[in-house]
């Protein structure tokens, strides 16, 4: 098992790096001098030509590129993603205290589609096309089409505005949550009912469920123990895959419930033009996604040991 | 239906040249389209998708106003006979926003989706096809790009370029090419083992010519079944942006930009978001169906139980 999690671990440096590289290209992309830039916002004016200058030999933008690259990233390695433009402060800093607000109304949109995919994936699949199945394609198909900020406006009209049980934005309390992570947990619910029918359809189709149907098993634990616990497996891999993209989708909805979390963090940078901010969002992103599968795929070799002695 | 088509890919004779290749598409074209007339959801997604390409290409025959044209004396008024869904706070008639609308909508996501394809294509069969050095550092990329769920870093694009609509598409286009080169380049190697590409090779065929006529009539089945069931998603992600202010900007009758629009007045007329949402929802509804159908006619071994 450790020798399986070296191997994972060592086939992420590459990939890390390709994002760091990824992440310094893009503050390229940003038009003017990043040096003129940064004065501006500290001097509050137009910076003189010597300014600039001095500024581009104190941020080292005269270095050739490599060397550019080689400095950012050993920065970056001891934690230091440079300073807000809007702020001011370490954008490292903010970006993992913001975090964990994210982390909130990811998982909470996750248990939610957990809750809504899996029963109704199952009972689709063991009801073949009856009514349960057919409603379960309707509401999969709806789910995947809907716009996730309208679905969160619908949301409010229904619980805020009619009902006048939750609370519209902010982040006071724990209702001030369920929005955001039930907007997350519609959109996510789709695709994992469906798959989730699928791969229970298979699993069902399998010699060893027939056998123990034959030697007389409850059905409920023929489903439960049997042919879920199978399903789980593939299940499990997309549920990371889920969770990476509800972290993705949060921009959105962080903005429409005003959730302080890191999309909302970032949707205002891009306003303001905090590049570093943005350049820091990426690598930081980028890492917790690396970590997120690397959890995956731990816990996959941990469920099924095929995946941990394999490609031994 | 499902057993010509593999039986038209089964029958495969050593010494088989270039010409035949063309015999074996014909059974396959054919019996993909009977597949999606004989699928009644993917009929449905062809024909939303059709309805909305009209109203977006005849927008203005079919608009009884001009998107932008402001009438003060009806602001927020309820549908009516002058004003078939009502009209927004300045006044705008609702009805010409939305068909005026289809036209950028649709048109961002095809474009964007043209793009994708292009790049997407081109690198797939490049890394397929040549192989060594060049699909190793190509796969490399491919695999740091899928590190990110997509609209993170098409977000991070935008944010450094600066909000706009054409920014936006460029985000796409860097973001979003990577499944399919991965599709591709799988595809391509599976090609480049058959007989008739190395016979072809054989009479002197060169690498251009190959991918022309040899590999690219092989992708593009598969290209077409990703890039339909991808629209919606494409679409979805560009609405998105311009919803948060960062794609198509105000007074631009983009559905997402519209629906941003109208969430300053959702109290009072929440119609000027449920008309757009309901449009988008739509419009994707009908890409996810066409996809779907397409995939289980063009592709049956990928066929959902």
């Amino acid at each position: 098992m450790v020798q399986f999690v070296l191997r994972r671990l060592l086939y992420l440096v590459p990939v890390w790096i390709g994002i760091s590289l990824v992440a310094f290209l893009l503050a390229n992309l940003a038009p003017g001098d990043p040096a003129r830039l940064a004065l501006q916002r500290a001097l509050g004016r137009q910076p003189t030509g010597a300014e600039t200058a001095a500024a581009r030999e104190q941020m080292g933008l005269n270095d050739s590129p490599p060397v550019q690259y080689l400095n950012w990233l050993g920065n970056a390695l001891t934690g230091d993603l440079g300073l807000s433009y809007r702020t001011g402060k370490p954008v490292l800093e903010s970006l993992v205290e913001r975090f964990p607000t994210t982390l909130q109304i990811a998982g909470g949109g996750l248990l939610l589609a957990i809750a809504i995919a899996i029963p109704l994936g199952v009972l689709a699949a063991v009801y073949r096309r009856g009514p349960i199945d057919h409603l379960s394609r309707v509401v999969a198909l709806l789910g995947a089409s809907m716009p996730s900020y309208w679905v969160a406006y619908l949301l409010i009209l229904l619980f805020s505005v009619r009902l006048g049980m939750l609370p519209v934005a902010g982040s006071q309390t724990w209702q001030h949550a369920v929005m955001p992570a039930l907007t997350l947990g519609i959109g996510g619910s789709a695709s994992l009912m469906r798959l989730t029918r699928s791969e229970m359809l298979e699993t069902l189709g399998q010699d060893y469920i027939r056998t123990a149907r034959a030697k007389g098993l409850h059905s409920r634990t023929l489903l439960v123990r049997h042919a879920l616990r199978n399903t789980m497996i593939p299940i499990s891999t997309v549920l990371g895959m889920r969770f990476a993209g509800m972290l993705g989708g949060a921009v959105i909805v962080e903005t429409i419930f005003s959730w302080p979390g890191i999309g909302k963090l970032v949707v205002d940078a891009i306003f303001d033009r905090d590049y570093p901010m943005i350049q820091g969002f990426v690598i930081f992103m980028g890492t917790a996604f690396l970590l997120i599968n690397l959890i995956v795929d731990i816990g996959y070799g941990l469920i099924d040991p095929r995946i941990r002695l394999a490609r031994r | 239906m499902a057993q010509s088509t593999t039986s038209a890919h089964a029958v495969a004779s050593p010494f088989r040249g270039a010409a035949t290749l063309a015999d074996e598409w014909k059974p396959r074209r054919f019996t993909s389209l009977r597949g999606v007339v004989q699928d009644r959801s993917a009929l449905v997604g062809l024909g939303i998708l059709l309805l909305v390409t009209i109203a977006a290409v005849f927008a203005g025959v079919i608009a009884p106003y001009d998107p932008s044209e402001l009438d003060p004396t009806a602001n927020l008024s309820s549908p009516s006979s002058a004003h078939w869904l009502g009209t927004d706070n300045l006044g705008r008639d609702l009805f010409s926003r939305l068909v005026f609308g289809a036209r950028w909508t649709l048109g961002a996501a095809g474009l964007a989706a043209a793009g994708i394809v292009l790049l997407g294509v081109t690198i797939g069969i490049i890394a397929g096809y040549f192989g060594g050095i060049v699909d190793d550092l190509l796969m490399r990329l491919v695999d740091v790009l899928l590190a990110f769920p997509s609209i993170v870093l098409a977000l991070a694009i935008v944010g450094m370029l600066g909000p706009s609509l054409p920014n936006v598409l460029i985000g796409m286009v860097a973001v979003w090419w990577v499944d399919y080169a991965r599709v591709v380049r799988g595809l391509t190697l599976k090609v480049v083992q058959n007989d008739y590409v190395l016979s072809a090779h054989c009479c002197g065929c060169g690498s251009g010519r190959m991918i022309w006529r040899h590999i690219l009539p092989n992708v593009i089945p598969s290209v077409i079944v990703l890039a339909t069931l991808e629209l919606g998603s494409l679409m979805l992600a560009i609405s998105g942006l311009s919803f948060l202010g960062l794609g198509a900007q105000p007074p631009t009758p983009e559905w997402g930009t519209m629906l941003s629009d109208g969430r300053l007045f959702f109290l009072n007329a929440p119609q000027l978001m449920m008309y757009p949402g309901i449009a988008i929802t739509l419009v994707v509804l009908g890409c996810n169906l066409l996809g779907d159908g397409l995939r289980d006619a063009l592709d049956p071994r990928q066929r959902k139980t």
